[in-house]
């Protein structure tokens, strides 16, 4: 099992979303994280979706997720080739005596503090998944509160976007 | 494929305009969003519609009473007419139409939608919702049917607002059509039916994201008949996509050209003739001794729009273990999803065998060609060793199989057969002779059982013609017979021969050989309750009973010679007959038993 990066477009229309998810939960695929959002297009909107699964499997998500009439295109971005960012936020309990600490932290991680309360900070990350994990290690003696994710979203590095470029041998 | 009745360019718009005066003012004349349904069907090329109205969709059929040339046929519930379309559908080739109305009319509807999307069924299905702004907050009749129906259709619409109507039907009847056909569901809010509104057909389909493959990659086909001509032992596995993409006569031709055994599946059966010496039969868990067992021992599978379901497998690590494989079908999905393949081509089956029949003409003139003569008198050998056959009762009870033979040889191959769920199903594929394409009907892949009446009812109307008989179990009958009213009363003359044995015969059959003969809650005691002579007579139709090998064939024959009504034959069959061959569920197709704990010989040198 590894971990696979597909972004998908889809019709902006009513339903894409649960036609998605549900074609992964019935086919018996997990999804890790999935996270969608608007384009460059008016009524196109993108989907990225991590999911572990092997080889032979993920062939079968892709050409299950193709025969969605609302599906438009897929392709898998690879680490190696493609920016991935997810987002987190997330509230510290922080003293007079951890703050500092806690702060050295947020530079460390090149993360920012959105909220400050007399016995809490809120931090914002933006990074690779493995970049967050250790800074949440980091912060975690501190004592986390509240955690908040988003689901990745990846992009491919070079000049060319998803739309010039031909679907991974599906 | 779309049939477009208006304009395809300007020019001819203006054309039309001027002729008629009528398009233009179609285009801003108000009518009603159930008149923009209407107009939509007929724009669709639709001709029959099986329906039950309701609240929601009620306004749909004020101005279909006034659509003359569609046909509207009320049925007694709405899965009759699910299966009504599914067998006008499978009869015709076209896309079959059913309409019910929100809630527990659409969800009557389900059982044949699932139905028609295992069995790759073009159908169109139409229902009303509550109106928009009631969704959503479980009103009166009120179900999400698009969220229901999501895993089981190709695609689905929630229209609210009347000027999306058009677009919508049109795209619904291109998706069901197109590819691998399947079933649409198109849900249409009440106030959307009865909002005012414009009508335009679109002239083009938008789909961006649907874009069938119909034409094969050449490299592929030029690979597969490398493969076919270096094979020893290839069997020409056919599914029941070359009935849909009516390769009848193309299969034909690369069988006759090639001398390559064919086996044909349950949904395959009258892709190619059975009187043929190189047809073996159907594969699978009741398949012939000869069709499973060239499957087991074949080289090279050249698998025709089929997708390799348990049924036919059995345990799927055992499944012909030394063949190589070439996988044709239009659904890139099938490809390599149960058994990896070498050579996959993506295409419409009547294109794919056509190149692929060219490419091998190409070759035997150029004086290459596969010698298949030593494998086919294998498999031949087979076939005569191990014929269909069954075994009569010790009494003087009739046998369900007689009966179906007899019947299958007096009907005839021109008649269409459509079958229930179990044993007679089996039964009926195997002991009727079939030799042309849409002539057989059934359940496949779902397993739906009261499939038969309201399905050949649907065949009769598409096929007013042909012989429709509707081969079907007690158990079966007794979840859809009130279909025979709508038969009755819409002079739809459809046959039924009711293989009467009392019970739930495959599932008894399965207590009988794996659950120690407990037969728990199998017996229908329907020799007794009801009485299916007199209930086909309180339907109008003719209640005829044969329970003696001696009457069959004079039943058969009055029933024949009945057309201006439904009828019924009640054969009072043994409960005991089985189904055989059998390759039990889970287990490899090596262990095919002929009868119980009786397994084939194969050849010594196999």
């Amino acid at each position: 099992m590894t971990r696979h990066t597909l972004s998908v477009l889809v019709e902006d229309v009513p339903g894409v979303l649960a036609r998605i998810s549900g074609l992964f939960s019935r086919r018996g695929f997990n999804i890790e994280s999935l996270a969608v959002g608007p384009t460059e297009k008016a009524g196109i909107s993108r989907m990225t979706i991590v999911v572990s699964v092997a080889e032979l499997p993920l062939e079968q998500v892709t050409k299950q997720l193709n025969k969605l009439v609302n599906v438009i295109k897929i392709v898998e971005l690879e680490d190696d080739n493609s920016v991935q960012r997810e987002l987190i936020m997330v509230k510290v309990t922080a003293t007079t005596n951890t703050r500092s600490h806690i702060l050295e932290t947020v530079e460390l991680f090149r993360a920012k503090v959105v909220d400050v309360a007399p016995d809490a900070v809120t931090i914002e990350a933006t990074g690779s998944i493995g970049k967050l994990h250790a800074m949440l290690r980091v912060l975690e003696p501190f004592g986390i509160k509240e955690l908040v994710q988003s689901g990745a979203v990846a992009v491919s590095r070079g000049a060319k976007g998803i739309s010039d470029r031909q679907l991974r041998s599906a | 494929m779309l049939r477009n009745n208006s304009h395809s360019s300007e020019a001819e718009c203006r054309v039309v305009a001027k002729a008629a005066g009528a398009d233009e003012v179609a285009m801003t004349e108000q009518i009603t969003g159930s008149e923009s349904l209407v107009k939509s069907l007929q724009n669709a090329g639709v001709e029959v519609v099986f329906g039950i109205p309701g609240g929601a969709i009620l306004p749909a059929y004020d101005p279909l009473m006034d659509a003359s040339n569609i046909r509207h046929i009320l049925v007694r519930h709405e899965q009759g007419a699910g299966h009504a379309a599914e067998g006008y559908a499978m009869a015709t080739g076209k896309v079959g139409v059913c309409m019910a109305t929100s809630g527990p009319g659409a969800t009557n509807l389900v059982t044949a939608i699932a139905d028609a999307h295992m069995d790759s069924v073009p159908m169109v299905a139409i229902t009303g919702q509550v109106p928009s702004k009631a969704i959503g907050t479980d009103a009166f009749q009120e179900a999400d049917i698009r969220g229901i129906t999501m895993p089981i259709t190709k695609h689905n619409f929630l229209i609210t607002d009347p000027i999306d109507i058009p677009a919508a039907i049109a795209q619904a009847f291109h998706i069901a059509g197109t590819g691998r056909p399947g079933p649409v569901l198109v849900d249409i809010s009440k106030d959307a039916l009865q909002a005012m509104t414009t009508f335009e057909w679109p002239e083009q389909i938008a789909l961006p994201g649907y874009k069938p493959t119909t034409k094969p990659n050449s490299r592929q086909i030029r690979q597969a008949a490398e493969l076919i001509l270096d094979s020893k032992k290839p069997v020409l596995y056919v599914g029941g996509g070359v009935i849909k993409a009516e390769a009848s006569s193309q299969l034909f031709e690369l069988a006759e050209l090639t001398g390559i055994p064919v086996v044909t599946t349950l949904m395959a059966r009258g892709a190619f003739p059975d009187g043929h010496q190189q047809h073996l039969g159907m594969p699978g868990m009741h398949g012939t001794v000869a069709a499973v067992g060239a499957l087991q021992r074949a080289d090279l599978l050249i698998a025709l729009g089929t997708r390799f379901d348990d049924r036919v497998t059995g345990n799927l690590d055992s499944f012909a273990p030394d063949a190589k494989i070439i996988h044709a079908d239009i659904d890139p999905a099938e490809i390599g999803k149960n058994k990896p393949v070498d050579v996959p081509i993506v295409g419409d089956a009547q294109v794919i065998i056509e190149a692929l029949t060219a490419d091998l003409q190409r070759r035997v003139d150029e004086g290459e060609r596969g010698d298949f003569a030593e494998w086919l008198e294998t498999v031949a050998r087979w076939k005569q060793t191990y014929p269909l056959g069954y075994d009569e009762p010790e009494d003087e009870a009739l046998s369900p199989q007689y009966v179906i033979e007899r019947l299958g040889a007096i009907a005839g191959p021109e008649a269409i057969y459509a079958a229930g769920v179990g044993q007679h199903q089996m039964w009926a594929s195997q002991f009727i002779e079939y030799s042309n394409p849409r002539t057989w009907l059934n359940s496949g892949g779902a397993g739906t059982m009261g499939y038969a009446v309201p399905a050949a009812m649907g065949a009769k109307v598409g096929q007013p013609d042909t012989v429709v008989w509707a081969v079907d179990g007690d158990g079966c009958f007794q979840m859809t017979n009130q279909e025979l009213a709508t038969c009755t009363i819409n002079n739809i003359p459809i046959k039924v021969a009711l293989i009467n044995n009392s019970s739930l015969g495959m599932v008894r059959q399965w207590q009988t050989l794996f659950y120690n003969q407990r037969y728990s809650n199998t017996d229908l005691q329907s020799h007794d309750f009801p009485d299916f002579v007199k209930l086909a007579e309180a339907y109008g139709a003719v209640g005829l009973r044969c329970d003696n090998a001696a009457d069959v064939d004079a039943t058969i024959e009055k029933a024949m010679s009945i057309n201006d009504r439904p009828v019924v034959v009640d054969f009072r069959v043994h409960k005991d007959a089985m189904v055989w061959p059998m390759v039990a569920a889970g287990t490899s197709n090596d262990d095919i038993k002929v009868a119980r704990d009786l397994a084939p010989q194969w050849d010594r040198e196999d």
